[in-house]
């Protein structure tokens, strides 16, 4: 690393930083911007679903002119919808997410200097940046921003007859995640080719942490289904601006038949799910394996089963490729895929119990060190387990059939990926913010942040699940037009109540975290007695991580609380303490686990 | 009003950046024995809460659950349902059970040693073993099922009706005397001929345009969507059907209505919801809800997607003749 004695200025430093630990800043940064828009949009259209006829002073605040006394218009509620899932899915979970910390852990946990390419690094941040502006800018259009769903089925998104928002609105909503998948793709593919290649002497992709492993199989899945959504959507810009026909046919609207012929919109839910499903868990692999870490760290325990965990990943990964079509069991595809997509769904149960299971299994025993991080992996597992559950239901295409595109649904996925995405990438904020910042975050307001949080979001999601069963489709803007919806109403009011809690309490996370970043207290190099590398780097950041030589690795990275007798639990540790460092090497005789 | 909102939301954020200043000075960053004491408590707290609203929801809100399958082939549905949800329910409760339990139990102390347990092939073969077990049965069945509800084969003569989607409405037509519907194309729209039927078909000749769905009790209903602009999605939720409608292709879905409308009125799980609702609409001042089946729109489809509906009524099929028999035909109301 030649670049290492270079003299940094302020523009090299802090902005077209190729530093990876200061580019996983940005990530993270500029990932809770979006989510903090994200969140608010949930708030405003939670409002109008709790008490449709009421105006709100604040509705009338931010919505400007698509509302009308305080109420908003069908229009924008549909846009607001459409946003915040485009805005969480893709802007926080994966960018957010993996962008942050992929970035900061792939190299440090590896024993790297930096990513393979720096330059490639911060231009996929950059392009992730442009791209959030140009969403934002979408917001601020006249006809309203996209609001075809995230989904963004056409010709409900190609035809601007159709709904207003699928003029200005969608085109940018198009260039904008066409420059965030070419952001993604470009970091997908460094971090791929810095897991393969910048590994320190000893550590075997057998010994990698567990983060490790889902970042780099989240980054396949990555650069496997992204460009299909990039073409996806490069073909849904030629049908809306060139006249081709790839989605549309036989379309009458605002009286007149327009000229399309021969596409199909089953073909864009093909392409798009060829992505959305995997996006699932590009989204979630990367906070289990965070969770993976923290669970056994504060466990003071080696996560069970690491080669089950492992595989399940790999399972998991493949198996999330080829079940896209549960999405589409009522599209009108044959219905022998809907057997096939059936079958492969409902084996994903399989490595998701597996991994279920492994943590259960983890805890148990442990000398469990309750730290926020802790409580937010925990949280996590319950979550996912809640969630995924519910999956088993969906999954069967007999079942979908009556409860497809319900609030069964939402609930389902809000729990499954939404919800335990986000305890995963809050138990990484807690627990890497020494190393991001060299200070930590105030325990007290984390405790409040985490059970705030999990009351409020059983509280929304739990009783969504039955709101789902009574037969309320998602995506309407009121449910008073059909009186056999009129008992839900209740239920939409404590949903919201608790919606609006949960949403406020984030705001003591974001005070605890710009708080701490300033004020907190002065981190210690291994605050948490853990065994990976990144513990062994001084607390101030240095361009390429260690001062000397990288320390060679010896162990994998979970030899927590070894003992001298291996079948004693009382006998005393191996190496004086509850934890061993990757880099210690092994005792003479000592087993390598 | 704005500006009074400004200055709340002013103040308000004020007094928590002054309120949480005050917290953070009370440093502390890494949980001590007191913190895992009192968290190992709250996760405790935290699974008699996640109890209690699992079980209220499960027990309270019953009666707001879509009453039993109205179709014939609903019933596996049903079935299916109830056995997938206590296999899930069962796993839910013991899983969440393990998760704060042992959160509590094995609360980290200073001195406690935790347990070097990394594998054990056994466990692992259990549980991978065992949910791909319960998981045969329940794909098994889901599949015989799916391909009894997907089957649409004329066998049983089924009645031949066409629904047809736009923003906003429904409209649907009966195949008639034949029935074999004529052709439709977006092409043919004009005038009266809203669904595009393509007049110069001997087959659409005897074809009836309708607003509202009448099913014949006990006999197979073969259904043919289309859609004249947008994907919108006909859910028929009492009768476990839905099937998207797709401009550009016709999808299918076919079921047997198992009940006629006045009979589902008088079930005691559709009487108990109706209750309800009524009680609510009395409160507001709204006339009384009376049970009907609906077809609703579920894809999003643009402003008043959540007001697409098409009510359907299921009578006993000498009723249903009569009625279909009073419906002009679409050579004579076109013509």
């Amino acid at each position: 690393m030649s670049e290492h004695h270079h003299k940094e200025t302020f523009v090299t430093k802090y902005i077209f930083s190729q530093d990876h630990k200061m580019i996983s800043k940005q990530f993270l940064i500029t990932g809770m911007i979006m989510g903090i828009i994200g969140v608010f949009m949930s708030m405003l259209f939670r409002l109008q679903l709790a008490w449709p006829e009421k105006s709100f002073t604040i509705i009338e605040a931010f919505l400007g002119p698509h509302q009308s006394d305080g109420i908003m218009s069908p229009d924008i509620y549909l846009a607001l919808v459409t946003i915040h899932g485009t805005i969480m899915v893709f802007f926080v979970l994966t960018a957010g997410l993996s962008g942050t910390f992929s970035n900061l852990l792939i190299p440090l946990q590896i024993g790297a200097r930096d990513m393979a390419s720096g330059f490639l690094n911060m231009i996929s941040y950059w392009l992730f940046f442009l791209s959030s502006v140009v969403m934002v800018i979408s917001l601020f259009v006249t006809a309203g921003p996209a609001s075809a769903g995230w989904t963004i089925y056409p010709p409900l998104s190609a035809l601007p007859q159709a709904i207003p928002g699928s003029g200005t609105g969608m085109t940018l909503w198009l260039v904008s995640m066409a420059i965030f998948i070419a952001s993604s793709l470009i970091g997908s593919l460094n971090y791929i080719v810095t897991v393969f290649n910048l590994r320190v002497k000893g550590m075997k992709m057998t010994r990698l942490p567990l983060t490790i492993w889902a970042f780099f199989i989240t980054a396949i899945i990555g650069v496997v289904s992204f460009p299909v959504l990039l073409s996806a959507a490069l073909l849904l810009i030629f049908d809306r601006s060139f006249g081709t026909s790839f989605y549309l046919s036989d379309i009458f609207i605002a009286g007149e038949v327009l000229h399309y012929q021969g596409g199909s919109p089953v073909l864009f839910e093909h392409l798009f799910w060829f992505l959305g499903h995997p996006e699932v868990y590009i989204i979630l692999l990367p906070a289990l394996g965070i969770t993976s870490e923290v669970i056994s760290t504060n466990a003071r325990k080696p996560i069970f089963g690491y080669r089950a965990m492992v595989g399940s990943i790999m399972a998991i990964a493949f198996l999330s490729t080829i079940v896209w079509g549960h999405h589409m069991f009522v599209s009108g595809m044959n219905p022998f895929l809907g057997s096939v997509f059936t079958f492969t769904t409902l084996l994903i149960a399989i490595p998701s119990a597996v991994k279920a299971f492994n943590y259960v299994t983890t805890l148990w025993k442990g000398n469990l060190q309750l730290n926020p991080a802790m409580l937010f992996s925990i949280g996590l597992v319950s979550t996912f387990v809640t969630g995924g559950l519910t999956g088993i239901v969906l999954g069967d295409s007999a079942l979908d059939i009556n409860i497809h595109d319900t609030y069964f649904v939402v609930a389902h996925f809000h729990l499954v990926m939404g919800v335990s995405a986000l305890f995963g990438m809050f138990a990484g904020i807690y627990h890497w913010f020494p190393k991001m910042y060299g200070r930590m975050m105030n325990k007290t307001l984390g405790y409040w942040h985490f059970w705030i949080t999990i009351v409020t979001a059983y509280g929304v999601f739990w009783p969504m699940h039955f709101i789902g069963l009574a037969g309320l489709p998602r995506r309407y803007y009121t449910n008073t037009a059909f009186p056999m919806f009129d008992d839900l109403a209740d239920i939409n009011v404590v949903i919201t109540t608790f919606a609006l809690i949960g949403g406020a309490a984030q705001l003591i996370f974001l005070a605890n975290f710009f708080i701490s970043i300033y004020r907190g207290e002065k981190a210690t190099q291994n605050p948490w007695r853990s065994n990976t590398l990144e513990w062994t780097t001084p607390v101030e950041h240095i361009h390429g991580n260690w001062p000397g030589k990288i320390p060679e690795v010896h162990r994998w990275a979970y030899d927590y609380s070894k003992k001298v007798d291996p079948n004693d639990d009382d006998s005393d540790y191996l190496h004086g303490e509850d934890f061993v460092l990757q880099t210690t090497p092994l005792l003479e005789g000592e087993e390598p686990s | 009003m704005l500006a009074l909102f400004y200055i709340f939301i002013f103040v308000a954020v004020g007094v928590s950046i002054w309120q949480i200043t005050r917290i953070l000075n009370f440093r502390g960053s890494i949980a001590n024995d007191k913190d895992n004491a009192a968290q190992a408590k709250n996760a405790l707290y935290f699974m008699v809460f996640l109890y209690a609203i699992m079980i209220y929801s499960l027990l309270a809100l019953n009666v707001i659950m879509l009453p039993e399958a109205a179709s014939m082939e609903g019933e596996h549905d049903d079935n299916l349902f109830n056995i997938t949800f206590w296999v899930i329910g069962i796993v839910q409760f013991i899983m969440q059970f393990l998760i704060f339990w042992f959160t509590y139990k094995y609360k980290g102390e200073k001195g406690k040693k935790a347990k070097f347990y990394a594998d054990s092939h056994k466990l692992e073969l259990i549980w991978t073993v065992t949910p791909a077990l319960v998981l045969v049965v329940l794909i098994g069945y889901g599949l015989w099922q799916w391909n009894n509800v997907m089957d649409i084969s004329s066998e049983e003569d089924p009645l031949v009706i066409e629904v047809y989607s736009q923003q906003f409405r429904w409209d649907a037509r009966y195949a008639g005397k034949d029935n074999t519907l004529g052709l439709g194309n977006v092409n043919f729209i004009k005038g009266i001929n809203t669904m595009g039927v393509d007049m110069s078909d001997k087959n659409a000749q005897d074809d009836i345009q309708v607003t509202e769905l009448y099913l014949p009790k006990g006999r197979k209903v073969h259904f043919k969507f289309r859609s004249q602009d947008v994907l919108h999605s006909a859910y028929m939720p009492h009768f476990r059907a839905q099937m998207n409608c797709v401009p550009g292709m016709v999808t299918e879905f076919g079921f047997t209505p198992k009940y006629t409308t006045e009979e589902m009125r008088q079930n005691p799980e559709v009487i108990a919801k109706t209750r309800g609702i009524n009680k609510i609409r009395k409160e507001k001042g709204e006339d009384p809800y009376e049970f009907d089946y609906l077809l609703l729109c579920n894809k999003i489809c643009g402003a008043s997607h959540y007001n697409m509906q098409m009510k359907i009524v299921v009578v006993e099929e000498d009723e249903f003749n009569e009625w279909i028999g009073k419906q002009p035909t679409l050579a004579e109301v076109i013509k």
